[in-house]
């Protein structure tokens, strides 16, 4: 698997960017993480969803869909594209140090 | 819990009498003899509505009429039928409370009150064009008002549009393409229709396998495929999906597939349903996590998979024999491996089949072996195959009979590249077998 150095530590990430091991994970690496995708400063906004998607991620396994972040996390869906404008699912996902969301179907 | 040896039947109360409710009632009742147990259907209305059935309604290849039956009818003799709204569940008291003041006590409850369509939860969608140019064809009323307008359509631009998932037979807006592609080239006004597949997913399915083939077979049909698109809201008037990122898609004609949400009085539970109204289910026994003598089948369970009649055919059996073991006092170790499959209709009298479960995705071959049906493959057998589906669920899927060489198991063989299964997942293969006697 593809290794990744963030903020002078290597972690092990999949085929398109996202941690395979949340643990690996630290605060400090989310403003890293934000600016590969654009997002420069990581506002309070942004950790709230951040924060939210790691706590969802480690009680369910998985992490939520736009609609579940948008019902749930306290941020509307407007604002979580404003936030998060290449896809809030995916891109917080990232930022937030977890696997990619499955998409159940 | 009650106990047999006392004579006292057990209760079993099933809350909806659609594709899990009705089969799993009528799998019980020749389980159980009427003194060893009573059993109690309630649904709100009594109309059984043959879902797939609803994708042909719109281009006039089956009516309404022809779709519905009545609920009470499909269930066996010795079921108590009870047709009432549900007001609310006291899972504490193991009561559920129904509208019309009365109540029903249970040691057994099964969930099985499917999703329900909520279109008002999208800005705009049921506001100006809704029933006139923006439709829906997941209803009775809805395919039958769309089929109308289809009629009446001579060019233009043709939108299908999922909302968000899950859906309930997340294939059907896909088979709805295709068979406005052949609507249209039979009507010979193909080459003024342009018609275009509207999808917040990043593909034209979630399954890789699977959603390359689809997104070739669009690219031929030339049906355009727009791509993670999440739908904002619906502006009917000007003709116009509009994206939370602010992208538009217009339209002369759309059809949207709206958001999908448990039943409402799920919610009065505290604790029993996710963030979208579904039950929190074990994906493998098929009981709920909040209370252990409640389960929950198809649409209505939160599991990881399509949520489909074929979901819940499959279903029926692991849950059925935990029930028993739950009502003997025994570990439940009936294990639902999340297979399913479903005929796509691709239009020209040919549909694909695809075969799949949790551990596996819809991969090439042929089912349920090499001399099979073909798996994602066009042919005029799987088409064959779908018309004939609406005989085998009235008369065999919903009285819960066994049809010899299906089993609720997914089978590996005839499948081409399938891994070899994790050791986890090999155990998850194993599923009881009930005795039907």
């Amino acid at each position: 698997m593809p290794e990744k150095n963030i903020t002078g530590t290597t972690v092990e990430v999949g085929e398109d960017g996202f941690f395979l091991h949340p643990e690996q994970w630290k605060e400090e690496m989310a403003p890293e993480l934000a600016r590969e995708q654009g997002i420069d400063p990581v506002t309070d906004r942004h950790w709230q969803v951040i924060r939210f998607m790691r706590k969802q991620y480690l009680e369910k396994g998985e992490g939520p869909s736009v609609r579940v972040l948008g019902k749930t996390s306290g941020v509307p869906i407007k604002e979580l594209y404003q936030l998060f404008p290449k896809g809030p699912a995916k891109t917080a996902a990232k930022l937030a140090g977890i696997p990619k969301p499955r998409g159940c179907i | 819990m009650r106990s047999k040896a006392f004579d006292v039947p057990h209760r079993i109360v099933i809350l909806g009498a659609g594709t899990g409710g009705t089969l799993v009632a009528n799998r019980l009742r020749r389980l159980y003899q009427r003194k060893e147990a009573s059993i109690t259907v309630v649904d709100q209305d009594d109309r059984h509505v043959y879902q797939p059935g609803l994708l042909f309604v719109p281009f006039g290849l089956t009516h309404p009429e022809d779709i519905v039956r009545p609920r009470h009818r499909q269930l066996g003799g010795g079921i108590d039928f009870r047709q009432v709204p549900i007001e609310r569940l006291d899972l504490d008291g193991s009561i559920v409370h129904l509208a019309d003041g009365t109540s029903l006590g249970y040691d057994v409850l099964v969930i099985a009150t499917g999703s329900r369509l909520q279109p008002e939860e999208t800005d705009g969608l049921t506001g100006a064009g809704w029933m006139e140019r923006v439709f829906t064809f997941y209803s009775p009323e809805g395919a039958a008002a769309l089929g109308a307008a289809l009629a009446r359509f001579e060019r233009g631009r043709l939108v299908v549009n999922i909302v968000d998932l899950p859906i309930k037979c997340p294939v059907a807006p896909l088979e709805f393409c295709f068979l406005a592609d052949w609507y249209f080239h039979e009507r010979g006004i193909r080459d003024q229709v342009q018609i275009s597949f509207v999808t917040p997913l990043d593909g034209a399915f979630t399954k890789p396998v699977a959603s390359k083939a689809l997104a070739t077979m669009l690219a031929e049909k030339d049906i355009e495929l727009v791509t993670e698109f999440n739908t904002g809201k619906v502006d009917g008037a000007n003709g116009k999906l509009i994206s939370y990122d602010d992208r538009e898609v217009t339209f002369d004609l759309a059809v949207v597939v709206p958001l999908h949400g448990g039943a409402s009085y799920l919610t009065s539970a505290v604790g029993l349903v996710d963030e979208l109204g579904f039950v929190l289910t074990d994906e493998h026994t098929l009981q709920s996590e909040a209370r252990p003598n409640v389960f929950a089948i198809g649409d209505a369970a939160g599991v990881p998979i399509s949520k489909a009649g074929s979901v819940t055919h499959f279903e029926g059996e692991a849950l059925v024999e935990n029930v028993r073991r739950f009502l003997d006092g025994k570990p439940l170790d009936a294990s639902y491996d999340g297979h399913a499959n479903c005929f796509i209709e691709t239009g020209f009298s040919n549909a694909l089949l695809i075969d799949f479960s949790y551990d596996v995705e819809p991969l090439q071959g042929h089912y349920p072996s090499s001399l099979g049906l073909p798996l994602l493959k066009e042919s005029h057998l799987n088409h064959l195959g779908k018309l004939m589906f609406q005989w085998f669920y009235w008369h065999i899927l919903l009285p819960g009979r066994q049809v010899p060489g299906i089993s609720s198991a997914m089978p590996r063989a005839g499948k081409k590249d399938l891994p070899a299964p994790a050791v986890e997942g090999a155990t998850k293969q194993q599923v009881a077998t009930v005795d039907r006697g």
